[in-house]
C-alpha cells in the first residue's frame, strides 16, 4: 500500500472545500405541491378536448383517436347532432368520450390522428386518485369549459402547415 | 436549608441538576439529529425535512412519535436480558460523562457543573471505554451474523484508537499540569492561549479517534450499511433501536464538548470577562462548530475499509502521537513548567 502522506491530506481537504462549496448552492429540491412544477414546452399530459371560439365543440365522433391509441385507451360513440340544438358544427358529435388514464402511455398519437385538432394534450400531470373508476375520464373531465382558456401549444403550427386537417367548410358555417 | 441534613440537601440539588441536564443534553441529541439532516441535505443539494412544522423544526418529535409505536421486537434465539439492558447501557454510559463537563461560569465565577473531579479525564476516558459495553453485548445478545460482526469491529475499533486518543490527551494534560477539566479550562483562559495552537498535532489526532470512537463517518464500520446492514443493532427496533440512535448522537456531543475544553478553552472567549454569562455562549458555539465538522466530514469521506482502519490506528496515529507527546514533554521538561 504506497500512499503519499501529503497528496492524500490535500485529497481530504480539496473535498471538504468542494463539499463546503456545494452547501451553499442553490438546492436542486422543487418544493412540488406547494410550488409549480416546471415542465418542458411540449410535455405530454392529461388530454383536454377544445371548444370553437363560440362554444361549439371540437370533435366530431370519428373514432380517429380510438383508432391511432397504441393502447386502447380511448372509446369514442358518436351520435348525429340535433339540428336545433348541435354540439358540434357538423352532423355527428362525440356522445361519450372516455379515455382511461391508467392504460393511456401519453405518445400524443391522437392528437396526431383528430382531423378537427379536438383532442389535445396539456401539460397537466398529477392526475393521481384512490379508485381506477375515477381515473376513466369521460367528457365531464375532458371537454373545456371555456373555450378561451383552452390549452393551445402544439397544434397552432399544424394548422397553419396542413390545411388539409382543417375542416374549412365547418369553420366557415360558425 | 436549616434543619435540613446537608448530605441530603446536596443530593437533593445535584439530582434536580442532573434531571435538568438530562433533559437539556437529550433535546439538544434531537436537533443535533435535526440539524445533521438538513446539513446533509444540503451538502446534497437537497432541502432537507421542511414539513413537520416551520422549518421542519418539530421533525424529532415526529421521529420520536413513530419510533415509540413501532413493535419492540426481541428475537427469539437472542439473550433477553442483555439484549434489553444493552442499549440502556449505551445512554447511561453516553449521559454519564456530562457529570463533569463545565458550561462554562456563573457571574460569581463559580463553573456551571454538577461535579468538578480532580481527576476528571480518567473519569471521561473510563466511560467512554464503558461505552463500548452497550454496542458490544447488543451485538453479542442478538444472536445474528452481522451484529456480531459490528460489535467485534466496534470494539477492535475502540481499542486500536483508544490509545492514540489518551495520548493526544496526555499532551494537554503535561501543558496544563492538571487532570480537572476546570483546571485545563482555567489555565487556557489564564494564559490566553487555547491549547490548539501547542497542541495543534494533538488536536487533529483527537478529532480523528473521536470520530472513531464515536463510529462517525468516515470510520462508522460497526454499522456500514452498505456491508453489515445495520451492524449491532440490525436486531434492535422501536426505542431500543432508538436509545442506541441517542447513545451515538450524545457521544458525538461528548466528544466536541471535551474537545472543546481541552482544546478550544472551554468558554474562553472576547467579552468574557465583562459578561459571564457568554461563557455559556462560547461553549456552545464552540461545541457547535465542532459538530458541524462531524456532519462536514460525513458528507466528504467515504467509508475506510475495515484493514485499513486498524492498520491507520496502530502504524499511523498511535506513532504520531507518542511522538508529539514526548516532543511536549520534553520541551515542559526543558523549560521547567508547563505554560
Amino acid at each position: 500500500m504506497k500512499i503519499n502522506p501529503l497528496a492524500a491530506a490535500w485529497a481530504i481537504i480539496v473535498g471538504h472545500a468542494t463539499t463546503l462549496k456545494y452547501l451553499f448552492r442553490k438546492k436542486a429540491t422543487i418544493d412540488y405541491p406547494r410550488e409549480p412544477y416546471p415542465h418542458p414546452e411540449r410535455f405530454r399530459g392529461v388530454h383536454e378536448l377544445r371548444k370553437y371560439d363560440d362554444g361549439m365543440e371540437r370533435c366530431i365522433g370519428c373514432e380517429l383517436c380510438a383508432v391511432a391509441c397504441p393502447a386502447n385507451a380511448i372509446t369514442v360513440i358518436g351520435a348525429e347532432n340535433d339540428p336545433k340544438k348541435p354540439v358540434s358544427p357538423g352532423e355527428r358529435y362525440g356522445y361519450r368520450y372516455e379515455i382511461d388514464m391508467l392504460r393511456c402511455i401519453f405518445c400524443g398519437w391522437c392528437e396526431e390522428a383528430c382531423p378537427t385538432d379536438a383532442i389535445v394534450l396539456t401539460p397537466r400531470f398529477d392526475i393521481a386518485d384512490f379508485t381506477r373508476q375515477r381515473l376513466v375520464f369521460g367528457k365531464d373531465k375532458l371537454v373545456v369549459r371555456d373555450p378561451y382558456t383552452q390549452h393551445l401549444a402544439n397544434t397552432e403550427s399544424s394548422v397553419e402547415t396542413d390545411p388539409g386537417v382543417v375542416r374549412t367548410d365547418v369553420e366557415a358555417k360558425s | 436549608m436549616n434543619g435540613i441534613n446537608p448530605t441530603l440537601a446536596f443530593a437533593i440539588v445535584t439530582a434536580i441538576k442532573a434531571g435538568v441536564l438530562i433533559f437539556v443534553v437529550v433535546t439538544a441529541f434531537a436537533y443535533l439529529m435535526l440539524f445533521e439532516r438538513k446539513l446533509l441535505a444540503w451538502f446534497q443539494l437537497r432541502v432537507g425535512p421542511i414539513w413537520c412544522g416551520p422549518w421542519g423544526l418539530l421533525q424529532p418529535a415526529a421521529d420520536a412519535i413513530k419510533l415509540v409505536l413501532k413493535e419492540d421486537l426481541t428475537p427469539a434465539t437472542a439473550d433477553p436480558f442483555i439484549y434489553k439492558i444493552a442499549p440502556a447501557l449505551a445512554v447511561l454510559t453516553a449521559l454519564m460523562a456530562y457529570a463533569i463537563v463545565p458550561f462554562g461560569t456563573f457571574p460569581d465565577g463559580s463553573p456551571i457543573s454538577i461535579a468538578n473531579p480532580n481527576v476528571g479525564i480518567l473519569f471521561l476516558l473510563a466511560t467512554g471505554a464503558i461505552g463500548v459495553y452497550g454496542i458490544a453485548l447488543g451485538g453479542w445478545s442478538s444472536q445474528s451474523k452481522w451484529p456480531l460482526l459490528g460489535a467485534i469491529r466496534s470494539t477492535a475499533q475502540l481499542i486500536s484508537y483508544e490509545l492514540a486518543m489518551g495520548l493526544s490527551i496526555v499532551g494537554v494534560l503535561i501543558i496544563a499540569g492538571t487532570t480537572s477539566l476546570q483546571g485545563i479550562v482555567a489555565a487556557q483562559s489564564a494564559h490566553h492561549v487555547w491549547f490548539i495552537i501547542p497542541q495543534i498535532v494533538a488536536f487533529l489526532i483527537y478529532g480523528i479517534t473521536a470520530t472513531a470512537e464515536t463510529n462517525r463517518a468516515p470510520f462508522d464500520l460497526p454499522e456500514a450499511e452498505t456491508e453489515l446492514v445495520a451492524g449491532f443493532h440490525t436486531e434492535y427496533s422501536s426505542l431500543r433501536f432508538g436509545t442506541f440512535f441517542v447513545a451515538e448522537y450524545i457521544n458525538m456531543i461528548t466528544v466536541s464538548a471535551i474537545g472543546t475544553l481541552l482544546f478550544l478553552g472551554g468558554g474562553d472567549g472576547p467579552f468574557v470577562a465583562q459578561i459571564p454569562w457568554l461563557t455559556i455562549v462560547w461553549f456552545l458555539a464552540k461545541v457547535g462548530l465542532l459538530l458541524f465538522i462531524f456532519i462536514w466530514l460525513r458528507a466528504t469521506l467515504p467509508r475506510l475499509r475495515y484493514d485499513r482502519l486498524m492498520a491507520f490506528g496502530w502504524k499511523v496515529l498511535l506513532p504520531i502521537a507518542a511522538l508529539n507527546l514526548l516532543v511536549t514533554a520534553a520541551i515542559v521538561a526543558l523549560r521547567g513548567h508547563g505554560i
